[in-house]
């Protein structure tokens, strides 16, 4: 009986614990060494890391990348990477203002005539997308519009650590090998119009150039993504596609090699982005991929959740709040009950 | 326990002018202060307290949400992001009101597995119980209805499959269908309409809380021990203060929980797709419902297979609407005339075995039906071809890194214009289907055996009175305070 209903206690803890688990083809992305400072119950975002993602995104993502539910005003708010004490309405904040001005940007109301202008944007201002529409953004990419990074974070499984991992779990460049499909031809279509002693007419070689494919050698991807065989294959890059350990998909359809053993992961748009030293930190940090994939998770992670840090601080009041009047109930209770049996 | 005497005197001149009017504070006093309450309740009695608590804490929040809500495709998705962002403490009424949702079933569960333990159905307390159901119902529409508005992707397809099982219906299936979504797909006629309802139902349940609450004042509380008052005096307190300061207790408890969720794990109990804007033309790889749908969900998906002229679907949207149905027919299937399931050891059994079923039923829920119970399986070759008559043949190699080289030996050696390809295929393994399959069984057999088990089983000696159980359990303490009756 006992063991019947402690049986059923603990199947009600893994239900919540299955509930919160997610399956997927892909590897786990487990967090940068360290972990997040913004992590556990009184976890903070470390402020400069922000400020240099900030540097990231608007340096390098942000030019496929939109990120509409932010304003720039956002950067100056508490919590936010350039926020200042001495300026509390962050539309006065002049850093947050100039921080804006850097970008110009498609008035969202028209002038006096009725037109819209190009103009710096002002810290009141929604960041600025890179594309006019999904179809512009589409169109520039291959097919596949990058998403929007406002609450990428929140809409991953693995939040900030997937980022983290996506952006420097590309394959290196040794693990790709080039394949001929198709050798390069040479013919002369009309030959010579039938007087092959008159050089004017003749037309010149037409050359198809070789056709290659991109195969990535996957038992030289690095081992921490392979299981423990050693796996052997090759992994077909369509032209436009990454392949990445991480994202979401299937590659068996790609696999050239026993399909059970398909790498893990799947194919992406976007190539590998952050190459050493692709911005210069203004506070002297060396840029390493690594450096940069923590600092743009970082910012992004913020942004999906700019009021993490409140919530946190004011859980821990409410918290106490609601233990002291819980003891203060128990007793209340204890007093009150004291003369009956029940 | 509404024939209980009214103690009420009022004791002024406005008091006593109101009182031969409307008798508002003498209704207040003797159903809110001094309504006599068995004295041996015990915490699971507090859930009650705890879920009139939730819903007024989801009308609260929701109404103010609503106040910055706004129901259109282009907009709700932002719209909501805006409460997080820049209403004063939206975010913190935004992850109540999700979050709220969640420990709103979580008491409304263990409410309705003390009613199951402790026998709260039988009489004279069906009405109080089909009540109840009705509330629950309300509850899983009104939740149902709100996880469409913030306009995400399990928002859009989660529905999508929904009112798809309307669908199932024979005949006038397709119309029924149409009707609910208010045009041939889901849009912003349907995002509207569910917003509107969204808004209504709470106020609904509000009434039927009513009604159960009338309910149950006419026959009293029932009690552990499942054995009706006999002597108001000594076998019950007055609900204030005596359970008004129990309940408050244990909802300050339920708060400290449901605080954990809100300001440590806030999006713990979601899913990570709904903060992708809704997208008709992508569909997650995985559409699964919010936790508290999943044994349902479950047994929707767990018959795989048509019987006679009933298609599959069909059979799924029966099996689930009737696990829902069986609720409200259990106070009439139940034959034992004893309630407390203390005094029923055989029943006692079987009742963890239906709250094991159903988390069961829950974890099937989450899960991929296709996934193997214990484990993924291994997986073997398949070779796909086709010969020379166009027939399509397939071959199977079963082991390690040699059953691959044999396999692609045997492609090679094949004429060309076979069209061969070597595929993985799971091998046969116990899956989540048949478990989900097996445990639905499990799960309706439960009220089956409730019938029969009643006719035939010996009970446990049930104590006289509440009064008598009350002394025998606290005698060892207690004996030399109470002299003998």
């Amino acid at each position: 009986m006992k063991s019947l209903r402690l049986l059923t206690a603990g199947l009600a803890g893994l239900v919540f614990a299955a509930t919160a688990h997610a399956a997927g083809g892909a590897e786990h992305p487990h967090p940068p060494e360290g972990g997040w400072p913004f992590e556990g119950a009184i976890g903070k975002f470390d402020q400069a890391s922000l400020q240099r993602g900030y540097q990231v995104y608007h340096e390098i993502c942000s030019s496929c990348h939109s990120m509409k539910l932010l304003s720039y005003r956002n950067l100056g708010e508490p919590g936010g990477p350039f926020y200042d004490p001495a300026y509390p309405n962050p539309n006065m904040n002049p850093f947050v203002k100039a921080l804006a001005a850097q970008n110009e940007i498609l008035s969202p109301t028209p002038n006096d005539v009725g037109d819209y202008d190009f103009r710096p944007a002002t810290p009141a201002d929604r960041f600025r997308s890179p594309y006019a529409n999904v179809e512009a953004a589409r169109a520039a990419n291959g097919g596949a519009a990058p998403p929007d990074l406002s609450v990428i974070v929140k809409a991953r499984h693995g939040g900030a650590s997937y980022i983290y991992r996506l952006l420097t779990g590309f394959p290196p460049d040794d693990a790709y090998v080039q394949r001929l499909v198709t050798p390069e031809t040479i013919v002369t279509p009309y030959s010579d119009n039938g007087t092959p002693d008159d050089p004017s007419d003749d037309v010149a070689e037409v050359k198809t150039p070789a056709v290659y494919e991109t195969l990535l050698d996957v038992s030289k991807l690095p081992s921490e993504h392979g299981s423990s065989e050693h796996e052997e294959g090759f992994l077909k890059i369509n032209a436009g596609q990454h392949y990445n350990p991480y994202m979401a998909g299937d590659t068996t359809p790609n696999f050239e090699g026993d399909p059970r053993h398909a790498p893990p992961g799947g194919f992406l748009a976007m190539p590998p982005q952050l190459i050493e030293g692709r911005v210069e930190y203004t506070d002297g940090t060396k840029a390493t991929p690594e450096q940069m994939a923590y600092d743009v998770a970082q910012f992004l992670a913020w942004a999906s959740e700019p009021k993490q840090e409140h919530r946190k601080s004011l859980g821990l009041a409410v918290m106490v709040y609601l233990g002291l009047l819980a003891a203060l109930l128990w007793f209340s209770y204890k007093q009150i009950w004291r003369k009956v049996d029940h | 326990m509404s024939g209980h005497e009214s103690s009420y005197e009022p004791t002024n001149a406005f008091t006593r002018w109101l009182d031969s009017r409307l008798p508002i504070i003498r209704f207040a006093q003797d159903h809110a202060m001094n309504f006599p309450t068995p004295k041996n309740l015990n915490y699971w009695w507090t859930f009650g307290g705890i879920l009139a608590v939730c819903l007024v804490v989801q009308i609260v929040t929701g109404v103010i949400l609503a106040m910055h809500y706004s129901p259109g495709v282009d907009t709700a998705f932002a719209s909501v992001e805006r409460i997080m962002r820049d209403v004063p403490y939206g975010w913190l009424l935004r992850y109540i009101h999700s979050n709220g949702a969640s420990m709103f079933f979580l008491a409304v569960y263990i409410h309705m597995f003390r009613g199951l333990y402790y026998g709260s159905y039988k009489a004279p307390r069906e009405v109080l119980w089909v009540l109840g159901c009705v509330i629950y119902l309300l509850m899983m529409a009104t939740a149902f209805l709100g996880y469409m508005l913030p306009w995400g992707q399990m928002s859009y397809h989660g529905s999508n499959v929904i009112t798809g099982l309307f669908g199932a219906i024979p005949i006038i299936g397709d119309t029924i269908h149409t009707w609910i979504m208010g045009g041939p797909s889901i849009g912003n006629q349907t995002l509207q309409r569910f917003f509107s309802l969204h808004y209504l139902l709470p106020f609904m349940i509000a009434a039927v809380v009513v009604l159960h609450v009338w309910a149950l004042h006419v026959p009293g509380n029932n009690n552990p021990t499942g054995v009706e008052v006999q002597d108001v005096e000594k076998e019950t307190v007055p609900f204030h203060p005596y359970y008004t300061v129990k309940d408050a207790f244990a909802i300050v408890l339920f708060f400290m929980m449901f605080a954990v969720f809100v300001f440590y794990a806030p999006n713990v109990l979601g899913h990570a797709d709904n903060y992708v804007q809704a997208n008709p033309l992508v569909t997650p790889s995985h559409i699964v419902p919010e936790w508290y749908f999943l044994p349902f969900y479950a047994i929707l998906r767990a018959i795989t297979f048509d019987v006679g002229p009933i298609p599959a679907k069909l059979l799924g949207v029966i099996f689930m609407f009737a696990a829902i149905a069986v609720l409200f027919l259990l106070p009439w299937m139940d034959t034992s005339k004893v309630k407390s399931m203390r005094y029923r050891p055989v029943a006692r059994q079987f009742f963890f075995g239906f709250v094991a079923t159903c988390l069961l039923l829950g974890w099937c829920g989450a899960s991929n039906p296709d996934d193997g119970v214990f484990g993924t399986p291994g997986k073997k070759l398949v070779v796909s071809y086709t010969d020379a008559g166009g027939a399509e043949i397939t071959s199977e190699y079963d082991g390690g890194g040699e059953a691959y080289l044999d396999a692609k030996k045997f492609v090679e050696s094949l004429p060309a214009g076979t069209n061969a390809s070597i595929s993985a295929v799971a091998k046969p393994t116990f899956q989540f289907r048949h478990l989900s399959l097996i445990l639905t069984f499990a799960y309706f057999g439960y009220f089956i055996l409730l019938f029969f088990v009643g006719l035939t089983e010996s009970s446990k000696a049930v104590p006289e009175s509440i009064h008598k159980s009350v002394l025998k359990r606290s005698k060892p303490s207690t004996a030399t305070a109470i002299p003998a009756e």
